[in-house]
């Protein structure tokens, strides 16, 4: 046997290693700074770790599909749009665009024929990237193989689908202009601030939308639903957001996908696997220090509902019954595999759709290097009705320290409409 | 034809816990890894839902986790006179089937084997001289002994959470622990399991007949654990749906719960599910293996290419493989000559069953491994001279499960069916318990895996013949043992016992234990061994056999943790044989 064996093992290690440590590296360069170095390979690695800090990838592969090729279908209040082939194919792709066309449309959202893009591609905050970003992104991007793949991006119905009406949403809603460092923050928070609001676009998700789809600015980072899941509020606030995590559990989540007591799911669990646990230790932080000097809206913590009313009762049998085996009875779960639901900033939200959702399909926790379990919930939306799943998402949010609002059932009822498969709609009466 | 795939650095046949193990291990290195398998992908978070795993019917008892008789059965005789039958439901032992294999199914008892099982041979006939050996044995020395394994029995134990109570740490005795166990270099990495009532009982009963009690060491996990993998497991609740089930908790260590979680991370990994191998292929001289044929679930079949061939299989099916693909020459009885087939060997199980007038012993609160157990009798722990027998057993006060199909004990005269039947069960579900003698099996001239003349499976290949059954050695052995479990169980306080002895010759029917060992046996010599002590063939030096088929005889003890030992132990010699290809014995 075979030097062919020895030989894969030599080439392999070393070879990875390096590309790590490459990748570190290159996320500690400052962002504002000109790049000197005329070597195009290193803007190309800049680039890959930009494009998994931005977490291109999500939008821009649909299911099966091939990486940056296109095709996801995004589902919009008004109506679906279709992400573009961002491989160098000529026909399908960007192959055609210059550095120059790149950079308007992350800064500008505009076409290299100057057609409007929609904000579902979320420029209002890459408009905040540096041109060097943008650059090395683009290289990036013209280092994958060409993927011919058309993609349809013409689906929005009228009056949707006339392109020059964001010329009137632009006015009213997008600020262009690139990220100015806010004086009197350390230049660690600035990082996290450029990586927030720019390329992260944390807030497209995490800040709630105007009738007209855009982030209200004024509640920046305070939580919204996407896709009938709760995007928690991410400022500091003591309630509902990150006001009880330390600087080290906000990168100790991003970097593993969970703390002791909280594991990322739903569209986070993607976040995490694709994006921020590939991010460097000194971005994550930078980030998670500027999460913390956010303010919360300071909306005090409402009154628990009392043990004594009957849908505290209920939702306490189903809880001891269903929920207590794994996430213990006094709900302080099971570090690094059951979540514990004291004191949970997802259970305290306003919004309980993430809960609803989770009891009702099962979900699965994120996997990544450092903790790859990727433990799951199983479904039990077979066997709770609409009022049981009120019931023990109420007692939950009430108990232990928890404060929250009640659960409605018909607000379970119409998620499962939307959620939930043909088994887990069976009990929902 | 079958149709030949691109080359890999390695090929392993079979993903349970060696070949998971292995996978990872070499995979990691940057090494090309395909692991094949015969049945299904399996893991926690799609297959075992913990609304649907505790279904005794669906698993305990339609066996949805064990292999098929359609997909592989054996042939099976007590003794070279008689004509062999295939066996057409699986009921002495049922191996597993998919992804995880037994680890899936297993109880969790992790046991190491004590010192004296390794030098078996010599040690017997220092103390006793030759005349204690029974007719007809092959029993030999193990090519490694306890020390060596020590290293490797720690990273399996580690790796999968093991808990337990050190009884030797470096040589200093740990109260509590089990007094007779080879020293180990640390404690086990989680704290032993509760116990109940009945193992209370238990251990007051044998510290006053003198024994020394200690709770199992067990894969049912007392605390949450990561492991050096980073996966996370979570504390055992005590469900009692451990053997024949999947654990929906990720409290029972196993591939899905320890390794997998991490293994298929590797971008060099590639798993084959539903693929079965039907041999391994060797070059024009017979020396070396060019890799494996498989047939897929289309009945497509593959050629495999590989450098390195690690056969990671159920230790029967290890056996036959080899047998199939002509590695090593066959063992014939006749002439004594050959080794594979060689020194099969299985396990005795025994004990006393205990009637209690007025206890409550709540067996729906159990675990695979929850339990104590004492040792005093278990390998040459004890004088063997007055007894006229070699080994020994383990005796233990266990709840493995009180599930309602199959678990109904009645007091002996109680009608099988009936308003009578009925009456006792409701009496009794919750008044007894057991002292069970869990023992080795010594290895025969006779007792032998070989294949059948006649029997074939649906690709036309011989089954393999199982010639087996229990010799007076190990009745003698066994029914000794039933006597000292008696005595416990009267010491414990039971109004009434039931003795379970060694009669009639071994059946295939019932099940007894999925402990099935020998037949591919490594050792220091090619004549008695297919395997050198790296577990390497000795004839295709590329090919590496893990597993309980290795076992020259076998212990007291459930073989799990010996397999994960010498699985890492295999590891090591694997890591030097690629740097320098050969065989790593040199005779």
């Amino acid at each position: 046997m075979s030097s062919s064996v020895n030989g894969a093992s030599r080439l392999a290690g070393p070879a990875r290693k390096w590309w790590r440590y490459a990748i570190v590296l290159v996320g500690l360069i400052v962002a504002d700074r000109a790049m000197a170095d005329p070597d195009n390979y290193v803007d190309v690695l800049r680039g890959k770790a930009l494009t998994t800090a931005g977490d291109c990838l999500a939008c821009h592969t649909a299911p099966g599909g091939k990486p940056f090729a296109g095709g996801l279908s995004l589902a919009t209040p008004f109506g679906a749009i279709v992400t573009p082939n961002l491989t160098p194919d000529e026909a399908t792709g960007i192959g055609r665009w210059s550095k120059d066309d790149f950079a308007r449309a992350m800064h500008q959202g505009r076409r290299p024929d100057g057609s409007y893009l929609y904000p579902a591609f979320p420029y209002t905050y890459y408009t905040k990237v540096t041109r060097q970003d943008t650059d090395a992104i683009y290289d990036y991007l013209r280092t994958l193989t060409p993927v011919s793949n058309a993609v349809n991006r013409n689906t929005l119905p009228f009056p949707f689908s006339i392109r020059t009406s964001m010329l009137g949403w632009n006015a009213l809603f997008f600020k262009p202009g690139r990220f100015v460092p806010a004086s009197g923050h350390s230049e660690e928070f600035n990082r996290g601030a450029y990586l927030v609001e720019g390329l992260g676009h944390c807030g497209a998700c995490h800040t709630p939308m105007n009738m007209f789809g855009a982030n209200k600015s004024d509640q920046f980072l305070q939580g919204s639903r996407i896709d009938n899941w709760t995007a928690p509020n991410l400022t500091n606030d003591q309630q509902a957001g990150l006001g009880k995590w330390s600087v080290e559990e906000i990168v100790q989540y991003l970097k593993t996908g969970q703390t002791r007591t909280s594991i990322a799911s739903g569209p986070m669990k993607d976040v995490v696997e694709d994006s921020t646990s590939k991010m460097p230790d000194a971005d994550l932080k930078a980030i998670a220090v500027y999460l913390k000097e956010q303010g919360g809206s300071g909306a005090s913590a409402p009154t628990p509902i009392a043990g004594s009313d009957p849908r505290m009762q209920v939702g306490e049998a189903v809880f001891v019954d269903v929920c207590s085996a794994c996430h213990t009875r006094n709900g302080n779960g099971i570090e690094h595999i059951f979540p514990r639901l004291a004191g949970n900033a997802i259970v305290r939200q306003d919004d309980p759709a993430t809960l609803v959702r989770v009891v009702l399909t099962g979900v699965r926790g994120a996997g990544t290097d450092a903790a790859p379990t990727s433990p799951a919930m199983p479904s039990f939306g077979y066997r709770l009705d609409d009022s049981q799943v009120a019931a023990v998402l109420t007692y939950i949010r009430n108990s232990w320290g928890n404060a929250a609002s009640a659960v409605d059932a018909d607000m379970v009822k119409a998620l499962r409409s939307k959620v939930a498969g043909p088994a887990e709609r069976s009990a929902s009466q | 034809m079958a149709r030949r795939l691109p080359r890999k650095d390695v090929v392993i046949v079979g993903l349970g816990w060696t070949g998971s193990i292995l996978a990872y291990e070499l995979s990691r290195t940057g090494l090309e890894v395909v692991a094949i398998e015969r049945g299904p992908w399996r893991d926690t978070a799609t297959d075992f839902n913990i609304g649907t795993a505790p279904d005794e019917l669906r698993y305990g008892v339609r066996h949805d986790v064990f292999l098929r008789p359609t997909q592989e059965s054996i042939t099976m005789r007590n003794n070279p006179s008689q004509t062999a039958l295939p066996i057409r439901k699986w009921g002495s032992f049922l191996p597993g089937n998919g992804v995880g294999g037994a680890g899936v199914h297993w109880n969790g008892q992790t046991w190491r084997f004590l010192p004296d099982d390794f030098r078996i041979r010599s040690h017997m006939l220092e103390r006793y001289g030759e005349a204690i050996f029974p007719e007809g044995h092959h029993i030999q020395d193990w090519p490694v002994s306890y020390e060596e394994l020590e290293p490797y029995y720690d990273k399996f134990e580690y790796v999968a959470g093991i808990s337990g109570k050190a009884g030797n740490i470096k040589g200093q005795i740990q109260p509590g622990g089990n007094p007779f166990e080879g020293a180990r270099e640390r404690d086990y990495p989680t704290p032993p399991m509760k116990q109940g009532y009945a193992q209370d009982l238990f251990n007051k009963a044998t510290a006053n007949l003198g024994l020394h009690p200690f709770p199992r060491p067990s894969a049912n996990l007392s605390v949450a654990y990561t492991n050096p993998y980073g996966c996370s497991m979570a504390p055992c609740t005590y469900c009692g749906f451990c053997e024949r089930f999947g654990c929906a908790n990720y409290s029972k260590s196993s591939p899905q719960t320890c390794v997998l979680p991490a293994l298929v991370r590797q971008p060099t990994f590639e798993a084959r599910t539903d693929s079965e191998v039907t041999k391994v292929n060797l070059s024009a001289d017979g020396k070396t293996a060019t890799g494996v044929t498989y047939v897929d679930l289309n009945g497509e079949e593959w050629e495999q290419p590989a450098d390195l061939v690690l056969v990671c299989a159920f230790g029967l099916f290890n056996v036959r493989l080899l047998l199939l693909s002509g590695i090593g020459k066959p063992y014939d009885p006749v002439k004594d000559e050959g080794v594979v087939g060689r020194n099969y060997a299985y396990q005795t199980g025994s004990g006393s069953t205990a009637f209690f007038e007025d206890a409550k012993f709540n067996p729906f609160a159990a675990a695979g491994s929850l339990g104590t157990a004492a040792d005093d009798y278990n390998s040459d722990n004890f004088d063997h001279g007055p007894h006229g027998f070699v080994g020994g057993a383990s005796i233990t006060c266990a709840y493995t499960n009180g599930r309602p199909i199959l678990y109904h004990p009645t007091p002996p005269g109680t009608p099988t069916w009936g308003s009578q039947w009925k009456k006792a069960v409701h009496e009794t579900y919750q008044r007894v318990t057991s002292v069970g003698a869990q023992g080795s099996v010594m290895s025969y001239r006779n007792n032998y895996l070989d294949l059948d003349p006649t029997y074939k499976d649906p690709l036309g290949r011989p089954l393999m013949r199982m010639t087996f059954d229990y010799q007076d050695n190990e009745r003698k052995m066994a029914n000794w043992m039933a006597d000292r479990c008696d005595e416990i169980a009267k010491a414990m306080g039971a109004k009434q016992t039931q003795l379970n002895r060694l009669v009639g010759p071994w059946s295939v029917v019932p099940y007894q234990t999925t402990h099935n060992t020998g037949g591919a046996v490594f050792g220091n010599d090619p004549k008695t061994s297919v395997l050198n002590r790296y577990l390497q063939s000795w004839d295709v030096p590329n090919v590496f056999v893990m597993g309980a088929s290795a076992f020259p005889q076998n212990a007291g003890y459930n073989p799990t943790g010996t397999v994960g030992a010498l699985t890492y132990w295999a590891l090591d010699a694997i890591k030097r044989y690629l740097k320098s290809s050969g065989p790593l014995v040199q005779l």
